[in-house]
């Protein structure tokens, strides 16, 4: 169906400039509502799982904080009655009977969902291409991933399919492929928002965010989605409300650039971009400095222990009995079915992190693999604070490249896995990290990440406008 | 570092079943990533605690009231088999 031009227009504003433009009059919401759900419907880029087939007949009135705005949602979320399957074959066809709270409190604030976004089955992956649902592509550039695991809800929002998405980030889930999209992703504070409804990959890392095209939706929705949540136990929500940034510029700030971030390894086109965006920080009144989190080389290996280790743990309860899809043994044995269901029902490199957090967690293996890594753990939290007494906020690279084409590294787990190595050492230490657009290499969107102390989300978002002010990127840009 | 039998000994803990000719290409992949893990063991970690959980939390424990559960049905509805009171499975015995 051909979408009147205004509409179009809107779809390239940002959920903050709808919601106004909404309460103001000036745009119809089940309009806006109808052409968001029928370019999720169309979805050129499979980055949807599921999509409503029609538009309620009732949407949340204009005077609610969200307005009836859609949003999209990361499958693994929970949402009651419609399909939630994490991206993987064993739950294919999974209705929750309930909601997470994360979903139900956007819901509240007057929010619906029109569609729920393909991932890395378990959100066990960096590009994508490990849905059971098939990969989806990267609206810069089709022949390119998304990145992962939330690579379906930053591809919605980068193609205008959705102004804004929830994703979930467990070591750069959320910010890696908001960097490879062109976005804003936000990781906040471990325990800010609840994990209730959250089909768990490891529980100690897992932390929903929201996907968006601008830092002042990204706390928008933030702030409708925390909160201390009685179901979740380790859930404590946010110190202070979530305030709309407004600072466009950075005096007295100090910003640290860990050089184990942002050396080695980082491409040629990622750090021309970073080092731009440094100077922009510089001319907004930032003082930079070169500082150290001298364990975050071992980051990646304690992540790929922890990680897997719960994984193996987490993922035990699908065994056919309580939900999902069931596969009988030919011997019709208890065994021979949880056997059958896991290894027909899961994908490859669910297998292989299964396969590793068990062997890191079996007898004679787990002082060396899982004490150690709980150890190093600790570790990186001591840099962390070493360094935050030293500067406000940590700059990196999100990504250490652009998005790269698809199939380059699934041959190869550990490559992989070594592309994280930006984002997995503030998932360790549970402290919040943003990523915006710093630029375009190459015609391909780089990503900078800003972390921040634990529970300093108005800071990040405060700095992270006014770079975004002064960068200009334009996330409309793959809007067709 | 982790062996074709090792790989099967894990196989069997994690419930999963490998074809014989993926047992081989999977130790290979753990023992690259693990390989990788490895570099751990280079740090001096004599006395340092264990990080279970980041975020300080207090007070975790909610009044012992009941609440309204999910309905039986509800919950036994998204079962592959099951009968009016639970969920079923084939005998242990079989």
């Amino acid at each position: 169906m051909a979408q009147s031009e205004s509409i179009t227009a809107a779809i390239k504003t940002t959920a903050t400039e709808q919601i106004a433009a909404i309460q103001a009059g000036a745009l119809d919401a089940r309009e806006l509502f109808d052409a968001y759900r029928e370019r999720a419907a169309a979805d050129p880029n499979n980055a949807f799982t599921w999509v409503a087939s029609e538009t309620p007949a009732e949407l949340p009135a204009a005077s609610t904080p969200l307005a009836g705005l859609p949003v999209a949602i990361k499958d693994l979320f929970c949402t009651e009655g419609v399909p939630s399957q994490s991206g993987s074959k064993l739950l294919e066809g999974y209705l929750p009977p309930y909601t997470a709270t994360a979903v139900q409190k956007l819901i509240d604030a007057g929010s619906t969902s029109h569609g729920k976004t393909n991932q890395d089955e378990f959100a066990m992956g960096s590009s994508n291409e490990n849905s059971a649902f098939g990969a989806v592509l990267n609206p810069w550039d089709p022949s390119r991933v998304p990145g992962g695991s939330s690579g379906g809800s930053a591809a919605a929002v980068a193609a205008g399919q959705a102004p804004w998405a929830l994703g979930t980030d467990t070591g750069g889930s959320i910010r890696q492929p908001a960097a490879f999209c062109g976005l804003v992703g936000l990781k906040p504070t471990y325990g800010s928002v609840s994990r209730f409804g959250m089909i768990a990959f490891a529980s100690s890392l897992d932390q929903a965010g929201p996907i968006t095209r601008s830092v002042a939706d990204a706390a928008l929705l933030l702030s409708h989605m925390e909160g201390k949540d009685p179901r979740d136990m380790t859930s404590i929500g946010l110190r202070e409300p979530i305030e709309v940034p407004t600072r466009t510029d950075l005096t007295g700030l100090r910003i640290g650039v860990p050089e184990e971030l942002s050396g080695e390894g980082i491409d040629p086109g990622v750090r021309a971009s970073f080092e731009a965006a440094l100077e922009q920080a510089k001319a907004l009144g930032a003082t930079i400095s070169t500082i150290h989190l001298p364990n975050a080389p071992h980051a990646l290996s304690a992540y790929y222990v922890l990680a897997p280790a719960e994984a193996s743990s987490n993922l035990s309860r699908f065994d056919g009995v309580r939900y999902g899809n069931r596969l009988e043994a030919e011997d019709g044995s208890l065994i021979g079915m949880y056997t059958r269901t896991r290894t027909e029902g899961f994908g490859a490199e669910v297998k292989r992190r299964i396969m590793l957090g068990t062997y890191a967690l079996s007898a004679g293996f787990y002082d060396a693999y899982y004490g150690r890594a709980q150890q190093v753990r600790t570790k990186i939290v001591e840099d962390f604070a070493d360094a935050f007494s030293q500067v406000d906020l940590i700059a990196t690279p999100t990504a250490p490249t652009t998005a790269y084409e698809l199939g380059a590294k699934s041959s190869d787990p550990l490559s992989m896995y070594l592309g994280d190595f930006c984002t997995v050492p503030m998932s360790l230490a549970g402290i919040p990290a943003i990523s915006i657009p710093s630029g375009l290499a190459d015609g391909l969107p780089v990503g900078l990440q800003l972390a921040g102390p634990a529970f300093s989300e108005n800071l990040i978002l405060g700095a992270a406008h006014a770079l975004e002010q002064a960068i200009g990127f334009d996330t409309a840009g793959a809007i067709r | 570092m982790i062996d074709a039998k090792q790989v099967l000994h894990v196989a069997r803990l994690a419930r999963l079943e490998l074809a014989p000719e993926d047992v081989q290409p999977m130790a290979d992949e753990l023992s690259s990533i693990l390989g990788h893990i490895e570099q751990m063991s280079s740090l001096d970690l004599e006395g340092v605690k264990p990080t279970t959980h980041v975020v300080p939390v207090e007070g975790v424990l909610r009044a012992d009231e009941a609440e309204a559960p999910l309905p039986r049905e509800v919950a036994l509805s998204q079962a592959p088999k099951h009968s009016e009171t639970g969920f079923l499975v084939p005998s242990p015995q079989a």
